[in-house]
């Protein structure tokens, strides 16, 4: 489907939408259904993720493509087992499909997608849809897999036990999809037929028997289990074999990002550069070229660089959530994380942490114990998330020799770059203890997990996920970013010189407004080897981590003694090996996150949390750095 | 299976994850760390640990039935 990309230059005038037409279609469908891939099949780049008010599930909306109309938004519902209201995203759910969500439309039609290897179980959420009265398909969705493993089921026959009609579809392969297009547009047409009446829905134990039911008499016969998942999964959890490939992944994962991604940040750093040579003789020479191009573009671009590795971490992890080796992680994780009071399904989170702590905190939501899951929202910010890769790879290249052990397998850097990734889980897994043994104790709740079968990651999803986290990245740096480097350029030309012949001129950094803020500072952070430029890095980056870096681009974008010199070279003017050692430490433990912050407060309802996660984050980065300064401090001279 | 004797949620959950009266559940293997155990119900694979396994009560042929797939299941992976 190429027709999803393509962005109509004329429209063509609509007909006044009559009251009641058709507008809104929402997916709705259990875990594992195959709903997001149809969403992005759908919707393509014209779908948006936002959250549903006051609640912190995603809302996914976008404009339908393929359908012969372009003016219907598709929702995508978050996948749940009934309608029975036992989790923030059945309620959500339930919402939004009787049109009681605010701010969202009323839906005028439903796609109910069902996965076809399971059909009996996944039927008992048709009926309590179905019995909802709107207007229904329902898309068995994996018919391809289904047949070819020899199942089968009667969809006309299943059609008239449901009185909603039925199409078998495949939305990794996109085939059945006109059935869509033929409902949806039939749909003004249909909008009288009335629901057959269902059987009164009341447990679930009822439910799955009429679901059985219908499944025999509409000729169900259910596939040969995944022989080939089973097979994988021989090694994959195999008592040896199992928890090594476990740590061989992890391990490449982080090899590919390095050594792959440092060249492409490299040229991408260059390229940046030279952008910036191009704009420089269009600029009038002045404190404007000096604004732009020493102050917003230095800043900015120095964040822009680890776009590339950044973008190859969340690919990765796409890869190992999409085939379905996540769902086997946290198997595997289950037993190590229970000696600090979580579950495996903590795992799932902490592992997205190491991309990006905000949507990790959001995947929390799948933890059912309030206490389990408040755990883990504090301990996941200690996860090395990508904001703090710049700040590392900054340092590590500045300071750590590239020396090569294991015949050139394995540098020190490498090694470097793994023990503060340890250091960040050695944090979080003690922390998670402490806080299981004593204020947020509680009962063991059960582990119920879903293996999914395994399934190659597409292209087109992979894709997607990389410009929507592309896209947050960008308007991070757009926004925050863009603004603190304006900001700490103004400082640092504050306040104006007047020069002895009447010129005005920038003053010394160390006179300027944010100099002289670094130095009242001084006192506190030089037990950690910091002096008052690097304060000011650590100031900033209190807003975001990474902020860090192009605070130090932009001070020495603005002192003349270090203009010329790269980064990495000029921070040696202010940082020694012990010194470098503890911020990166520091980074490691400190909670410098204004987005994170946000948004635990928005999960946990309370600034009490927040409060507490950042004091205590604070004090462990403070004592840590302290003692790496004076401890490596020792050794080294 | 006959029953669950687990919490009203709990149990509605594993519900609608198959576990219901007379569903045939067979384990199939357990973690590389002994526990959880993963069983097939339904055509789906759920994950349990030994306390939640326990509260789900089956009959007794088939407690000994999946016994024996578990362990034909671990000798071959064994072997």
């Amino acid at each position: 489907m190429s027709s999803c990309c393509d962005t109509p230059a004329f429209t063509p005038p609509q007909p006044p939408a009559a009251p009641g037409a058709l507008q809104t279609v929402v997916l709705i469908g259990p875990p594992n259904a195959g709903k997001s891939t149809l969403f992005n099949r759908f919707t393509g780049l014209r779908q948006k993720v936002a959250n549903y008010p006051g609640v912190t599930v995603e809302q996914r909306m976008g404009l339908m493509a393929g359908v012969g109309r372009d003016d219907l938004t598709l929702i995508d519902l978050p996948g749940i087992y009934s309608l029975s209201p036992y989790s923030e995203d059945a309620r959500v759910s339930i919402d939004v499909l009787k049109g009681k969500m605010p701010g969202t439309p009323a839906p005028d039609a439903v796609l109910l997608v069902l996965d076809s290897l399971h059909l009996t179980r996944q039927l008992m959420l048709a009926a309590p849809v179905l019995a909802l009265g709107l207007p229904t398909l329902i898309l068995l969705n994996m018919s391809d897999l289904m047949e070819a493993r020899g199942g089968q089921v009667d969809t006309l026959k299943l059609a008239r036990e449901l009185g909603a009609p039925v199409a078998l579809i495949s939305a990794t392969h996109g085939t059945g999809l006109e059935s869509v297009s033929n409902f949806l547009n039939q749909q003004e047409a249909r909008r009288a037929a009335k629901p057959l009446s269902l059987p009164v829905l009341g447990n679930a134990a009822s439910t799955h028997t009429w679901a059985a039911q219908v499944s025999r008499r509409t000729g169900y016969r259910a596939p040969l289990s995944a022989e080939n998942s089973r097979k994988l999964d021989d090694i994959l959890l195999h008592r040896i074999w199992g928890p090594l490939l476990f740590i061989v992944v992890v391990f490449a994962v982080f090899e590919v990002v390095f050594s792959i991604g440092q060249p492409l940040s490299d040229g991408f750093g260059d390229l940046l550069a030279s952008a910036g040579n191009l704009i420089r003789p269009l600029l009038p020479a002045g404190w404007l070229q000096s604004l732009v191009l020493d102050g917003a573009w230095k800043g900015i671009s120095s964040v822009l660089v680890f776009l590339p590795q950044i973008l190859l971490l969340f690919l990765f992890i796409g890869v190992l959530e999409d085939s379905g080796y996540l769902a086997r992680a946290a198997l595997i994780a289950d037993r190590v994380m229970r000696t600090t009071g979580l579950n495996g399904k903590a795992f799932i989170p902490l592992l997205s942490g190491y991309a990006c702590a905000v949507p990790a905190i959001m995947a929390t939501r799948t933890i059912e114990n309030k206490r389990d899951r408040f755990a883990t929202i504090l301990v996941t910010p200690f996860m090395t998330c990508s904001a703090r890769l710049p700040v590392y790879m900054l340092l590590i290249a500045a300071f750590i020799p590239h020396t090569l052990y294991l015949h050139g397998l394995v540098s020190l850097q490498t090694l470097v770059m793994l023990g503060l990734y340890l250091a960040g889980f050695v944090a979080a897994m003690t922390t998670a203890w402490l806080l299981k043994s004593s204020i947020l104790k509680s009962s063991e709740t059960p582990f119920i997990l879903e293996l999914p079968q395994y399934r190659m990651p597409t292209l087109r999803s992979l894709g997607l996920r990389l410009i929507d986290r592309a896209r947050v990245f960008l308007s991070n740096a757009g926004r925050i970013i863009l603004g603190v480097t304006l900001a700490l350029w103004v400082l640092g030309h504050l306040p104006v010189v007047t020069g002895p012949n009447g010129t005005h001129t920038a003053p010394e950094l160390a006179d300027s407004l944010i100099g002289r803020f670094g130095h009242f500072i001084e006192p506190a952070i030089a037990p950690l080897g910091f002096n008052w430029k690097v304060g000011i890095g650590l100031i900033s980056s209190v807003l975001a981590r990474e902020v860090m870096v192009s605070t130090m681009g932009t001070l020495y974008g603005t002192d003349p003694g270090t203009e010329a010199l790269n980064l990495q070279t000029a921070l040696h003017h202010d940082l020694a090996l012990p010194g470098a050692l503890a911020l990166m430490i520091f980074f490691a433990f400190a909670m410098q996150c204004t987005s994170t912050m946000a948004v635990v407060r928005r999960e946990t309802n309370s600034w009490r949390w927040p409060a507490i996660q950042f004091g205590y984050m604070f004090v462990l980065a403070y004592i840590s750095a302290f003692a790496v300064n004076h401890i490596a401090g020792l050794f080294l001279h | 299976m006959i029953a669950l004797d687990l919490p009203e949620s709990v149990q509605n959950h594993l519900m609608h994850m198959g576990f219901v009266p007379d569903a045939h559940v067979t384990a199939l293997r357990r973690a590389p760390a002994g526990d959880p155990t993963v069983y097939a119900i339904d055509g789906m694979e759920i994950a349990l640990r030994v306390e939640t396994a326990k509260s789900i009560r089956v009959r007794e042929g088939e407690v000994a039935e999946a016994h024996e797939a578990l362990e034909a299941e671990l000798a071959g992976v064994r072997s």
